[in-house]
């Protein structure tokens, strides 16, 4: 528990600088914010009411602290846009995305993990080498691009899926995975590049260890030596660094979101941009951030809690 | 040379192996430096030399050549503008190179300096202020940042690489100081600073150079990466504004001819595909080599 809370206290600065990063996004517009999101020919009074409304009247710490005020209470503000609070426009966005998300690792793990295993047992020769190649080549196709590829080939070419009309998984399961698999697919094939490599590394540092040697010389078979014994082991330095990922995962989502149209995070995101919602922008950086920052906390967390050796 | 590399030798002696054979992993190393290394001269000599490999004006529009097959005369076809889809190519890699190089000059101008400072000096300042604004920073999913940052300033070239650019501050500066955590108890800087050696010396002649190869692979690997965030910012219009060519504005095109002329999506990727496979497999070939010498 100690560790928990340590943990936990080293949080507190990074969570004000992100904050703080958050909030002068707003002042990154050049010239007066007010007058560029009402645009050009805006009264003077319009402005004014606008700068009432976003605080920016204020002092930049007071603007700051009711700001902050303001998140803590989960209130991120009112989108520019159709004045709808955007902790609601966030929230129904996440299933979306939290959907992809998770159909994004478990397609990563199952390519990942079987050519992981194989890469690292067969180290150095040609299996390790393509599947090495064919991993790098993973990571450096984006996924939304992949995604148009998925389009023009299987629902242009052979109307094998949909390509729009997003319908929730609890009350049309079949519409819905038939519109999510060529998404999940997309993004889940640069992550499987990502996390084979990772795989594959901390499977080559545990095979040079000595308890590896023992386990082979207590005579135990060469493949249960590696299920039992390696990969166990090799896994906790991957799912570590793994939670770090989790950030690259939502990057890759959010274009490919809207390449798909569906409405999630990333989609919400990319509108607001276009139509200069900056409270709306600025919502989601945060909550991106900070999904990012509590998914990192919980990985430490639970493996300080599993694995003493963590809790250094 | 590294300048302990003389003093190691003394009383180690590698085990030699028992018989001489070129692995698989040695062609490997060698094949992701080379290969990455060619891909990526291409990409940066077809953004250099543009206009002398192709007859077309990327941005003159040419409405009797609208949407047209791949032919000898438009070896990628034509766009709905008329324009060639191969000199638009080559345009997209100018940009693509001028706003990756850009950015990345920026965080390395930014970041290696206040990486060099923060792992020489280390303190509070480092550990409490400085090291949580980085990890504050690094929270941000590194696209997400670059988009938000590249809304908020504005479209445009310039724009676009600022954006990008303040992803990459955290990166270097992580790199850098924690190359000079690990070298700076070397005894090659004890001895410069036995000799009397100042501070800002030591780092910039002694440091520096010794942490130049983590760095350049670090670089190289940010370049791949910045080509994808550029592509993902133009296709949502807020890298280079039209007509400019971009990889990313092509693709955003494309997507409305999917269904009829898919050559017009297909060619900007596979030319994405193509400059960030080159600079990871460089960046690969450079960190293999990097372990060698440090092993």
């Amino acid at each position: 528990m100690a560790y928990a809370a340590k943990r936990l206290v080293t949080m507190i600065p990074v969570l004000i600088f992100l904050s703080i990063i958050v909030f002068s996004l707003i002042h990154l517009i050049p010239g007066n914010p007010a007058q560029v999101i009402l645009g050009q020919d805006a009264s003077p009074s319009s402005i004014r009411a606008l700068e009432m409304q976003l605080g920016l009247n204020l002092p930049l710490p007071e603007q700051y602290l009711s700001w902050l005020g303001g998140i803590l209470h989960g209130n991120l503000g009112r989108s520019l846009l159709d004045n709808q609070p955007v902790s609601q426009l966030i929230l129904q966005s996440l299933p979306v995305t939290a959907e992809l998300a998770v159909g994004t690792i478990i397609v990563a793990i199952a390519i990942a993990f079987p050519l992981g295993i194989l890469a690292a047992v067969y180290r150095d020769r040609w299996a390790d080498a393509v599947t090495l190649f064919v991993s790098t080549i993973g990571i450096s196709v984006p996924p939304f691009w992949l995604g148009m590829i998925f389009l023009i080939e299987f629902t242009v070419r052979v109307h094998w899926f949909p390509s729009s009309g997003y319908e929730p998984l609890w009350s049309h399961p079949l519409r819905n995975l038939s519109v999510m698999t060529l998404p999940i697919l997309a993004t889940g094939f640069r992550e499987a590049g990502v996390l084979l490599r990772m795989l594959r590394a901390s499977l080559l540092d545990v095979l040079d260890q000595d308890f590896i040697r023992t386990a082979r010389a207590k005579g135990i078979s060469g493949w249960k030596v590696i299920f039992h014994h390696a990969t166990k082991n090799a896994l906790i330095p991957v799912i570590t660094t793994g939670g770090l990922q989790i950030a690259g995962l939502l990057g890759g989502i959010v274009i490919t979101e809207t390449i798909f149209s569906l409405p999630g995070f990333g989609s919400l995101l990319v509108e607001s941009v276009f139509s200069r919602d900056y409270t709306t922008i600025q919502g989601t950086a945060l909550v991106a951030a900070l999904a990012v920052v509590v998914v990192n906390l919980l990985v430490d967390i639970t493996y300080g809690l599993v694995d003493p050796r963590m809790r250094k | 040379m590294h300048p302990n590399e003389t003093g190691s030798v003394v009383g180690i002696v590698s085990p030699q192996p028992l018989r001489v054979r070129i692995g698989w992993e040695d062609i490997r190393k060698r094949f992701s430096l080379y290969v990455g290394g060619v891909m990526v001269v291409f990409v940066l000599l077809g953004a250099l030399f543009a206009p002398f490999f192709t007859p077309y004006s990327p941005i003159q529009q040419n409405y009797s050549a609208v949407l047209q097959g791949v032919s000898m005369a438009h070896w990628l076809g034509t766009d709905n503008l008329g324009r060639d889809t191969f000199t638009r190519l080559l345009f997209g890699a100018r940009t693509s190179m001028e706003v990756t190089i850009g950015s990345a000059l920026l965080g390395v101008v930014v970041g290696v300096p206040i990486g060099l400072l923060s792992g020489f000096y280390q303190g509070w300042f480092d550990d409490l202020i400085l090291m949580r604004i980085i990890d504050a920073l690094q929270a941000f999913p590194f696209l997400i940042l670059a988009l938000v940052l590249a809304a908020m300033l504005g479209p445009g070239i310039r724009n676009a690489a600022i954006a990008i650019g303040i992803g990459y501050i955290p990166i270097f500066v992580r790199t850098v100081r924690g190359q000079v955590l690990k070298e700076k108890n070397k005894e090659y800087i004890e001895a410069a600073r036995m000799t009397g050696c100042r501070s800002s010396r030591l780092m910039i002649v002694h440091l520096l150079p010794n942490i130049m190869t983590p760095l350049l692979v670090q670089i190289t690997l940010a370049i791949a990466n910045g080509i994808v965030t550029e592509a993902s910012l133009g296709y949502l219009g807020l890298s280079a504004q039209p007509p400019t060519a971009s990889w990313g504005s092509m693709l955003q095109v494309a997507q409305g001819y999917i269904s009829t002329d898919p050559l017009m999506a297909i060619a900007p990727g596979l030319a994405i595909v193509f400059a960030v496979l080159g600079f990871n497999l460089l960046g690969d070939g450079l960190q293999s080599r990097l372990n060698k010498r440090q092993v």
